[in-house]
């Protein structure tokens, strides 16, 4: 996150009151990563786990009429934060563990 | 949603029914592979949108609502540690009492869950939640166990298993991390005659969900009691928070089972138990651990275990098997 200026007390709103909820969605964590996960889309079955198990909801599943059996997982990188669950628990082993480069 | 999936407050079969729907948006500040999301974003899917969420102080509230930023898609309360079950009390009765009066509208039902963390429930919150089950509010208590106060930088908290390392509890000549045994939450709910009680592990996502469901279509207050395992505190790689969430039920240690209008059931019956060095061999919290202390533990989880077969009235969870 870079630094930006912050508001001063007059323009917060009153109350410290968040109305647009779920904001943190604007966040990137991405920064917090060493390792990032690659999925494969040969070796995925489409069972579902790593979307299950992820803790930050990282792994998208995208409705694609073109993939097979009508989805595809891809991996919001701006949201992964890299813990390797998704990567330990894939009983295909179609994601791969791949050093984050920058 | 696609037609496989199913609305919220809907029992599923298998986990391809999960609803797509995320009540809870990522960017949130907490650990690398901490538990707490991932029970978090299945009982809201489990919820939807109707729900009210009472959050008492825990990690669970400071890494979602950093100040202007909150991750949160329905309404939330923060209140402080002590009266989770008290606010939820009364932002039941408010609805109750808009919808005699006509505010609200009478069929709809409102969810109200508390995600409180074990030093909000098992310590410093237990006389609000006491009172809450007592006065029968039609409240789901979810309490996300991490085994000790995370938030502030790992103190022991009544949850705390034996011989596991704390900054409170530390390991040294003489204190060889906690000596004394945690609390039976689910018992001291069941002991207040509510309804529903159970406990759920993330491990088990087609479990998990079916029980916030029958939590929520309980007439009176329901009790899930939650698995949330935490790799700062506990000492783990990231990576294995679901392979430890599993293994805890494996071992017996954390056994999935639900207390429901007077009949116990276990819904996951392990038949050969692993021993519980499995377990604790993953964890730096427990490294220390001596041959008598593992000897300890793995009797105080079988009497826990006797104890259940006993409630259920069958052996449901079996010998340990080396």
């Amino acid at each position: 996150m870079s630094m930006t200026k912050l508001p001063g007390w007059r323009e917060l709103p009153e109350g410290a009151v968040v109305r647009d909820v779920g904001n943190t969605e604007t966040i990137d964590v991405s920064g917090w990563r060493v390792f990032k996960p690659v999925i494969i889309d040969e070796k995925c079955t489409r069972c579902r786990l790593c979307w299950i198990y992820c803790p930050d909801g990282a792994i998208l599943e995208v409705v694609d009429e073109k993939a097979r059996m009508g989805k595809r997982y891809e991996v919001d990188y701006m949201h992964c934060k890299g813990c390797g669950i998704c990567w330990r628990e894939c009983p295909v082993n179609a994601i791969e563990w791949v050093p984050e480069e920058r | 949603m696609s037609l496989k999936e199913v609305g919220p407050m809907q029992e599923i079969r298998n986990h391809m029914q999960i609803p797509r729907e995320e009540y809870i948006a990522g960017g949130h500040s907490a650990c690398q592979g901490c538990g707490h999301f991932v029970i978090v974003r299945h009982l809201l899917k489990a919820a939807g949108p109707n729900t009210i969420v009472v959050n008492p102080t825990g990690c669970l509230e400071v890494v979602t609502t950093v100040f202007p930023y909150s991750s949160w898609r329905v309404p939330w309360i923060h209140v402080a540690f002590e009266n989770g079950g008290a606010v939820a009390s009364g932002v039941e009765a408010a609805i109750k009492s808009l919808q005699r009066k006509g505010v609200l509208p009478k069929d709809e039902q409102i969810n109200v869950v508390v995600f409180a963390g074990d030093g909000g429930t098992v310590d410093i919150g237990f006389q609000s939640l006491s009172g809450m089950l007592e006065r029968g509010h039609k409240v789901v208590y979810v309490l996300l166990d991490n085994e000790a106060y995370m938030n502030t930088g790992i103190q022991r908290s009544g949850s705390t298993p034996f011989g596991a390392w704390t900054t409170t509890t530390p390991v040294g000549k003489k204190w060889k991390g906690e000596w004394r045994v945690r609390k039976d939450m689910i018992q001291i709910a069941v002991a207040h005659h509510i309804p529903y009680a159970a406990t759920i592990n993330p491990a088990y996502p087609v479990d998990m969900y079916n029980k916030m469901v029958k939590a929520l279509k309980a007439n009176g207050p329901a009790f899930l009691h939650a698995y949330s395992p935490c790799p700062t505190g506990w000492r783990f790689d990231p990576s294995k928070t679901i392979e430890v969430a599993r293994l805890a039920v494996l071992t017996g240690y954390w056994v999935l089972y639900e207390y429901d209008h007077g009949q116990y059931k276990v819904n996951v019956p392990v038949l050969k138990r692993k021993p519980v060095k499995e377990f604790i061999k993953l964890q730096g919290r427990f490294r220390h651990m001596t041959e008598e202390q593992v000897k300890k533990l793995q009797e105080i989880i079988d009497q826990h275990v006797e104890m259940i077969n006993k409630l259920v009235g069958k052996q449901v969870i079996g010998p340990v098997v080396e």
